[in-house]
């Protein structure tokens, strides 16, 4: 078991009812399929839909990742969920 | 080239900034700046929360900057935005640019505030009377960025 930690950005921090978590997730490596499953099981199933959504950006330690099939999740990774950006 | 990138958390004063910035480039020919305000909206905006992400905030912005003063070949660029709570009124982002000519100058700002506004790493919620509500991206949002390509 390795933990990771999932920092929800914009709306997704009202989605799972948290600014962050950590998550619980199996030992080694894990991508995006192992990820939206904690998501589900950990936090809530709202969250875990919303973060399926192809607008919600991925950053894994700061690196934005368009790819989530490759994704590599690694213990001690911070990964931010990323909704359509506001600013200005 | 010189960038002044910074990340407040507290209320700002644009024109404080102002001076100082076109005093440090001497020889400029031109400098111009863009501040955004809250806007009390009619469907009665009371507050404005921005809130960002540590790790990609900043130095988004920082890439930004450098970009623009590359590109619009500026002397320097002063960029200044709000993180926290606002209230109408209240300066929320200020972009100024020094060059030696004005087209340069003003191009930027102008791809500076598209950017920030659309491609940077902030989300906004406003406080209405029924509560807060995120703000999504608009259409003219990507064909604002679409403009630069």
């Amino acid at each position: 078991m390795s933990a990771i930690r999932v920092v929800y950005l914009g709306r997704l921090a009202d989605v799972a009812g948290r600014a962050e978590s950590e998550l619980v997730l199996p030992s080694g490596e894990t991508g995006w399929a192992v990820l939206v499953a904690a998501l589900e099981s950990q936090v809530n199933a709202d969250i875990a839909q919303a973060s399926r959504d192809a607008k919600v950006k991925i950053a894994i330690n700061g690196t934005v990742h368009t790819d989530r099939d490759g994704l590599q999740i690694k213990p001690g990774d911070e990964v931010a969920l990323l909704p359509p950006v506001s600013g200005g | 080239m010189a960038c002044d990138v910074r990340l407040l958390d507290h209320m700002f004063i644009p024109g404080t900034l102002i001076g100082p910035f076109t005093q440090a480039h001497p020889g400029l020919g031109g400098v111009c700046t863009f501040v955004g305000e809250v806007r009390g909206e009619q469907g009665g905006v009371e507050a404005l929360e921005l809130m960002h992400y540590e790790l990609l905030t900043l130095p988004g912005m920082i890439e930004l900057a450098e970009t623009a003063c590359a590109r619009f070949d500026l002397m320097g660029m002063l960029m200044v935005h709000r993180v926290g709570m606002l209230r109408v009124g209240e300066p929320i982002v200020c972009v100024s640019a020094a060059a030696r000519h004005r087209r340069g100058a003003i191009d930027a700002v102008d791809y500076a505030m598209d950017h920030l506004k659309s491609a940077a790493w902030f989300w906004k919620r406003e406080k209405r009377a029924d509560g807060w509500h995120w703000i999504e991206p608009r259409a003219e949002d990507r064909s604002d960025l679409a403009r630069w390509q």
